[in-house]
């Protein structure tokens, strides 16, 4: 039976996954020193028009001569025609990275992941917290709501920096913060620059800033571990859905297509299954957090 | 099924058709074990082997292979023409035609259909061939001593026939091309058959109770045991290596000296090393040597019957033959199972 399924139409030639599509570089924001915004755009009119992701899912990016590592879309559906990743500086890849001019070529493909449920988040409130970097994929997501901004109850946006100069899209989530119809809550845990107009203090003492329906809302949680510690907490304290709170992992990844066991997390493969778990997920997952 | 049997002094005639179907790759001996390999005498074939050192997944998923060529000016290309090279493998025992039905679930019928697997499983012709099991073999336990696909043609002994089982057309062609080597079986063949099928499931040494293991994993998640398993364990990855369903790799550029051009390689990888989970900034989700073979033993016994209704364990024995610290999978799931006490290294209790 199983060898039959794959010897069926031999003539059929299956997509290649592991294939990058080339993009080029077309502009590189500095953002943050060692965290640049990446805006790309694809070689291939037919890639170019056909992309879709989902808020929430990453792509394998090749630096040619280099190889590969999974990042983040930062970029929204909505906005088509340039892809944009925010990458920080880590290791072999994302320093040849940080080499490369613009206009130079890089190698992507994807998207793979599941991706925040909008559609099933639709509909309800909306609490986006971001802790340090984790604001990089959950942008994505705030400007998808923004953009669909009927389709939601009321958004808010809690992000926490360690000072101002290390805010990802600093300038960008300034320009909103008095927005109508939109709850942009900004915080650093110290301001030596003195100049900071938004708030000072770690990320959790925020939530004395909002009011919540836990009832009708999804939180979307990403940062690093010390930030779902405490955040989750005051979800949990809050008496949020545990299958409500969605939240993005990071594993090791090597093929990001369900292959090579890599990103396995318990029974899981981050790649395919995630990376957005729900804290239900999570607490039922052995070594999930 | 078309159903055939075969005298057995036709087999060497059988088999020089093979080669006009591929490669030939069949058991042959090699130091204290056998390997699949290229015959260069069909006497040297073993039709009495107790198990390769390396499973047929070998084959169908190289230990290294290129899969892509890249350049700075002419961007990634495939390299899958590398991975359409016709083979036959002759001699497969069923455990190892299940343990590459259930890579087909993961590589073949999954979300990302795996082209250079692929490839190579439609291009390859299995000619698969019964076995008397040793006291590693559990296939018995583990639902795989019996396959009714994933192979074109299969040859059962019933003594001075093979009965042959036609699962393809590619199998059938086989049997076209080979003359009149075969002919119709009968009923005194079939009760051959039947007598000896049950005579085999009988002689099974160790057999494991397999009834709701995964629940009983689930609660014996923090148990003790592991720690000393992993104790023992010297994270050497010979077990995933020689295991027909593991299939973790790895995946590199290798780049031609003073140029950017290059070759993605993938190439075997395990569970067991250390940097299996390590991620930027040195955080390694399975640090401790016992988590690891924790997660090898979760994975084929827990996740596997999440995701696909089945361990992917097959009852080779394969882990149990290669293991340097004598790790025996029987043991360590009747320790799991509580059906033994102590240290899962000695000989299981069923042998
Ligand atoms: C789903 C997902 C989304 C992500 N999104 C983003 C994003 O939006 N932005 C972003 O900047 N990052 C993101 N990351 C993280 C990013 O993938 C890593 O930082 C990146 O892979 C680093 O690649 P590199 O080649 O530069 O580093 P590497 O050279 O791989 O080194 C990174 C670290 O890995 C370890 N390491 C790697 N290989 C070995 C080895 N063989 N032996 C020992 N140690 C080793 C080391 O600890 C090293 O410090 C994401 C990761 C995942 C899984
Ligand atoms: S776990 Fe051991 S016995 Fe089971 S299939 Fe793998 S090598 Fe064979
Ligand atoms: S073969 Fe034995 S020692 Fe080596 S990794 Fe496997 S269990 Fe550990
Ligand atoms: S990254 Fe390979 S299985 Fe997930």
């Amino acid at each position: 039976m199983e060898l039959q399924a794959v010897h069926q139409n031999p003539s059929e030639k299956t997509e290649n996954p592991y294939l990058p599509h080339m993009a080029r570089i077309v502009r590189i924001h500095r953002m943050v020193p060692d965290n640049y915004l990446f805006q790309l755009r694809f070689v291939d009119d037919n890639v170019l028009q056909n992309w879709e992701h989902r808020p929430g899912q990453f792509v394998e990016l090749s630096v040619i001569g280099t190889g590969e590592a999974p990042i983040s879309i930062s970029s929204a559906p909505t906005r088509k025609g340039i892809l944009e990743l925010c990458i920080r500086r880590a290791g072999r890849v994302t320093s040849a990275l940080y080499k490369l001019p613009t206009n130079a070529m890089v190698g992507i493909r994807g998207p793979y992941g599941n991706g925040f449920p909008v559609e099933e988040m639709e509909g309800n409130d909306l609490l986006i917290i971001a802790g340090g970097l984790g604001m990089a994929p959950l942008r994505s997501l705030l400007w998808y709501a923004l953009d669909n901004r009927e389709k939601f109850g009321t958004v808010t946006l809690m992000y926490g920096a360690r000072n101002p100069a290390d805010m990802l899209f600093r300038e960008e989530l300034l320009s909103l913060a008095d927005v109508e119809d939109f709850n942009c809550l900004l915080t650093v845990d110290r301001d030596p620059t003195g100049t900071w107009k938004q708030h000072v203090g770690l990320l959790p003492t925020l939530f004395k800033k909002a009011t919540f329906d836990p009832s009708r809302t999804y939180a979307a949680v990403v940062g690093p571990p010390i930030v779902y510690k405490f955040v989750l907490a005051e979800l949990l304290k809050l008496n949020f859905r545990k299958d409500r709170i969605l939240m993005s992992l990071e594993r090791r990844m090597k093929c990001g297509v369900g292959k090579c066991g890599h990103c396995s997390v318990g029974y899981k493969y981050t790649c395919i299954h995630g990376p957005v778990f729900t804290y239900w997920d999570a607490i039922n997952l052995p070594e999930i957090v | 099924m078309k159903i055939l049997k075969m005298p057995k002094q036709n087999l060497d005639l059988f088999v020089s058709v093979l080669p006009a179907f591929g490669e030939v790759y069949a058991p042959v001996k090699r130091g204290k074990g056998f390997a699949f390999d290229k015959p260069s005498l069909w006497s040297d074939v073993q039709m009495k082997y107790t198990r390769t050192i390396l499973p047929p997944k070998k084959l169908m998923l190289p230990p290294r292979e290129t899969t892509i060529a890249f350049d700075p000016v002419e961007g990634f290309q495939d390299q899958l023409a590398m991975a359409s090279k016709p083979m036959v493998l002759f001699g497969v025992h069923p455990y190892d035609i299940y343990g590459l039905n259930i890579l087909d679930r993961v590589f073949a019928q999954s979300k990302y259909p795996d082209p250079y697997y692929i490839a190579r499983r439609k291009n390859t012709a299995i000619i698969g061939m019964d076995f008397e099991p040793d006291d590693k073999h559990f296939a018995g336990s583990m639902n795989s001593d019996f396959v009714d696909s994933g192979f074109d043609l299969f040859l059962s002994d019933i003594g001075d026939d093979y009965l042959v089982l036609v699962g393809t057309s590619r199998g059938d062609d086989i049997v076209v091309m080979s003359g009149c080597l075969m002919q119709t079986p009968g009923e005194a063949d079939f009760a051959a058959y039947k007598r000896r099928s049950k005579d085999r499931r009988a002689s099974y040494k160790t057999k494991l109770e397999m009834e709701d293991l995964p629940e009983i994993m689930e609660m014996e998640y923090h148990s003790k045991a592991w720690e000393d398993i992993g104790n023992r364990c010297l994270s050497c990855g010979s077990c995933s290596m020689a295991c027909p369903t593991c299939y973790c790799f790895d995946i590199n550029d290798e780049v031609e000296l003073g140029s950017r051009k290059g070759q993605r390689i993938r190439s075997w990888d395990s569970c067991l090393f250390k940097t299996h989970a390590l991620v930027a900034g040195g955080e390694n989700f399975r640090e401790e040597r016992s988590s690891r073979i924790k997660f090898r033993y979760y994975h084929k016994q827990r996740g596997f019957v999440a995701e696909y209704g089945r361990p992917s364990c097959i009852g080779c024995g394969r882990c149990v033959e290669v293991c340097p610290a004598e790790i025996n999978i029987i043991s360590v799931i009747e320790t799991i199972r509580g059906e033994r006490d102590g240290i899962a290294s000695s000989a299981p209790k069923s042998v």
